[in-house]
C-alpha cells in the first residue's frame, strides 16, 4: 500500500489544491512559502545531506549534449552528486518500459515512486527533467511517498517539489554547490 | 531534432543503461544508405514492442524504423489504434493525434518545419492504421492530398477494428465476418490506393510486409519523392492473425499468400517522382 506523505508539507493530490504556485523570478518555493533563492538552497542541501539515500535523478537536457550548456551542467550534476554524497539515477527517456523498469538502475516518469521505495531515497533532486514530466513524476511521489523533493527547474519550478528552484542554469547550479559545500562543513561532514 | 540528443554526456555515461549507450554508437545515425540489412548488426530504432506475439504489424515496423533515410530528422504522426500502442517505444519523435485527424496535424508540422528549418530536411510521416486513414479520417487523409502536402502516408491495413475486438472497416473485404461483424462485411473493400492515385498522390505502393528489402525500398521511394515533389502513400497489409484465427507463427505465410492475390505489388508513381527516384538510384540511395 503506498505511504502518503507527511500531510503537514505535502498535501494529496496536488500542491495547487493548497493554492501553492511557482515562485516568482529570484525566489524559491520552499513547502508552502516563498522565500530568497539562497534560503531555499542551504534547506536543500541540508536535506540531501542529512537524510537517508539522497539522490540526484538528472534528466534528458543534462543527459544527452544537446548544447554547451548541457555538457557543462553534467560536469556540475557529477559535482553535485560527489559533494552531496549522492547517488545519480538517470531518468534518461520518458518511455514506458515493459515488463517493468530496473528502479536500480533508472527512474521513470511515469512511476517513479518504484525507484523510489526500492531504494528507500529520502531527499532527491530533479534536474535537467523537461517541465511536463518533472510535474507528472512530482506529483506523484509527493502523493504516494515520504521523500523530500528538490526541483532545479531552468524554467518557473514545479509547485508540487517540497522545494522549488527556477531559472537554475549553470551559474545558480554553482552556487548551490558552493552552498552545500558550506552546510556540510556546518554539519561537520 | 538533433543526432546531438543521441550522445551522451561523458560525466553521466557510467549511469546509463547499455541499450541507450548501444543507440548513441551502434544505431544507423547520419547514413541514408541505412536499411533492413543493418538489422542484424545495428541498434533498432524499437526497443521493444507491445503488440501481440507474431503480429505482422511488429515486422513492419522493424522494417519502416530501419528503412528511414533520414531518422534524426523525422517525426512521425501516428493516430488511435495498435499501432498507436507501439510508438512510446521508439526512439523518434512522434505525435500522437486525434483519431482521425493525422494528416493534417502532418500538414502543419510539415510546413512549421519548413519554416523554422529552411536549410534542413525534415521528413514528416503518417504511419497509422486503416481506421485512421481510411475510415474515420477519410477526410483528413484526402484533403492532405488535394493540398499537396509533402507528406508520407503509410497505412497498415489489418483489415479490421483489431485492438477493440473485432468490428468491420471500410477496408475489411466483403463477406468476411468477425467478432463484432456476425453477418459479414456486405460492401466491396475501399480501394484506398486507387483513391490516393486520383487524389494527387505522386507515388502509391501496395503491398505485404513479407519481404523486407521490398518494403525498404517502397518506404525510401515514397520519403524521397514526398520530400521533393508531393504527397506520396504506401498501403501495407499487416493482418491481424488474432481476428482471423491464425497461430502467432502463421503471419508471414498469411502475407505470402495475399502476394498472390489482392496484395500482388502494385506501384504507382508521376513523371515528376520517376525523375527523383532515378536521381536517387543514381546516387546510390535506394
Amino acid at each position: 500500500m503506498a505511504k502518503l506523505g507527511p500531510s503537514g508539507y505535502s498535501p494529496y493530490p496536488v500542491a495547487v489544491y493548497e493554492n501553492l504556485l511557482n515562485p516568482p523570478p529570484g525566489k524559491a518555493v520552499m513547502f508552502n512559502e516563498i522565500v530568497d533563492e539562497e534560503v531555499a538552497m542551504r534547506e536543500a542541501a541540508k536535506a540531501m545531506l542529512t537524510r537517508d539515500n539522497p539522490t540526484i535523478f538528472p534528466g534528458p537536457q543534462v543527459l544527452y549534449a544537446w548544447n554547451d550548456e548541457a555538457k557543462e551542467k553534467a560536469r556540475l550534476v557529477r559535482k553535485m552528486a560527489e559533494v552531496l554524497g549522492a547517488k545519480i539515477i538517470p531518468m534518461y527517456d520518458y518511455r514506458p518500459k515493459y515488463p517493468k523498469i530496473d528502479p536500480e538502475k533508472e527512474i521513470n516518469p511515469n512511476h517513479p515512486n518504484l525507484t523510489i521505495w526500492h531504494n528507500n531515497i529520502k531527499a532527491c533532486i530533479f534536474i535537467g527533467v523537461h517541465c511536463h514530466y518533472a510535474n507528472v513524476a512530482l506529483k506523484i511521489i509527493r502523493a504516494e511517498t515520504d521523500c523530500f523533493t528538490i526541483a532545479m527547474c531552468g524554467m518557473a519550478g514545479h509547485e508540487d517539489a517540497m522545494i522549488t528552484l527556477r531559472d537554475q542554469h549553470t551559474e545558480e547550479i554553482e552556487k548551490f554547490i558552493r552552498i552545500a559545500e558550506e552546510v556540510k562543513r556546518d554539519l561537520g561532514k | 531534432m538533433s543526432f546531438r540528443i543521441f550522445k551522451i554526456n561523458e560525466d553521466l555515461k557510467e549511469f546509463m543503461p547499455p541499450e541507450i549507450i548501444d543507440l548513441e554508437e551502434k544505431a544507423t545515425w547520419g547514413n541514408p544508405k541505412r536499411g533492413v540489412m543493418d538489422l542484424p548488426y545495428s541498434k533498432e530504432l524499437l526497443e521493444e514492442h507491445s503488440l501481440c506475439a507474431g503480429c505482422p504489424e511488429s515486422a513492419a515496423f522493424r522494417y519502416i524504423l530501419a528503412s528511414l533515410p533520414n531518422p534524426e530528422d523525422t517525426i512521425i504522426v501516428n493516430s488511435t489504434g495498435c499501432t498507436s500502442l507501439v510508438f512510446p517505444h521508439i526512439a523518434l519523435h512522434t505525435v500522437h493525434s486525434l483519431f482521425g485527424n493525422q494528416n493534417a496535424i502532418a500538414s502543419g508540422i510539415k510546413r512549421t518545419l519548413e519554416w523554422r528549418f529552411p536549410d534542413k530536411v525534415k521528413d514528416v510521416i503518417v504511419l497509422a492504421g486503416d481506421g485512421a486513414i481510411v475510415d474515420i479520417g477519410l477526410d483528413c487523409t484526402l484533403q492532405s492530398f488535394f493540398r499537396q502536402e509533402k507528406i508520407t502516408t503509410i497505412c497498415f491495413d489489418n483489415e479490421v477494428y483489431a485492438n477493440t475486438g473485432g468490428q468491420e472497416s471500410g477496408m475489411t473485404v466483403k463477406g468476411h465476418v468477425f467478432k463484432m461483424a456476425p453477418k459479414g462485411k456486405q460492401w466491396d473493400k475501399v480501394p484506398m490506393w486507387q483513391i490516393a492515385i486520383d487524389s494527387g498522390c505522386h507515388y502509391v505502393a501496395r503491398l505485404t510486409v513479407s519481404s523486407p528489402k521490398r518494403v525498404e525500398q517502397v518506404i525510401k521511394k515514397a520519403i524521397y519523392v514526398a520530400r521533393e515533389v508531393g504527397p506520396t502513400y504506401v498501403h501495407l497489409y499487416t493482418p491481424c492473425i488474432l481476428e482471423i484465427g491464425l497461430n502467432s507463427d502463421d503471419g508471414l505465410e498469411e502475407m505470402r499468400r495475399t502476394d498472390k492475390e489482392r496484395f500482388k505489388f502494385f506501384e504507382y508513381m508521376t513523371d515528376a517522382a520517376k525523375e527523383v527516384i532515378q536521381k536517387k538510384k543514381e546516387e546510390g540511395l535506394i
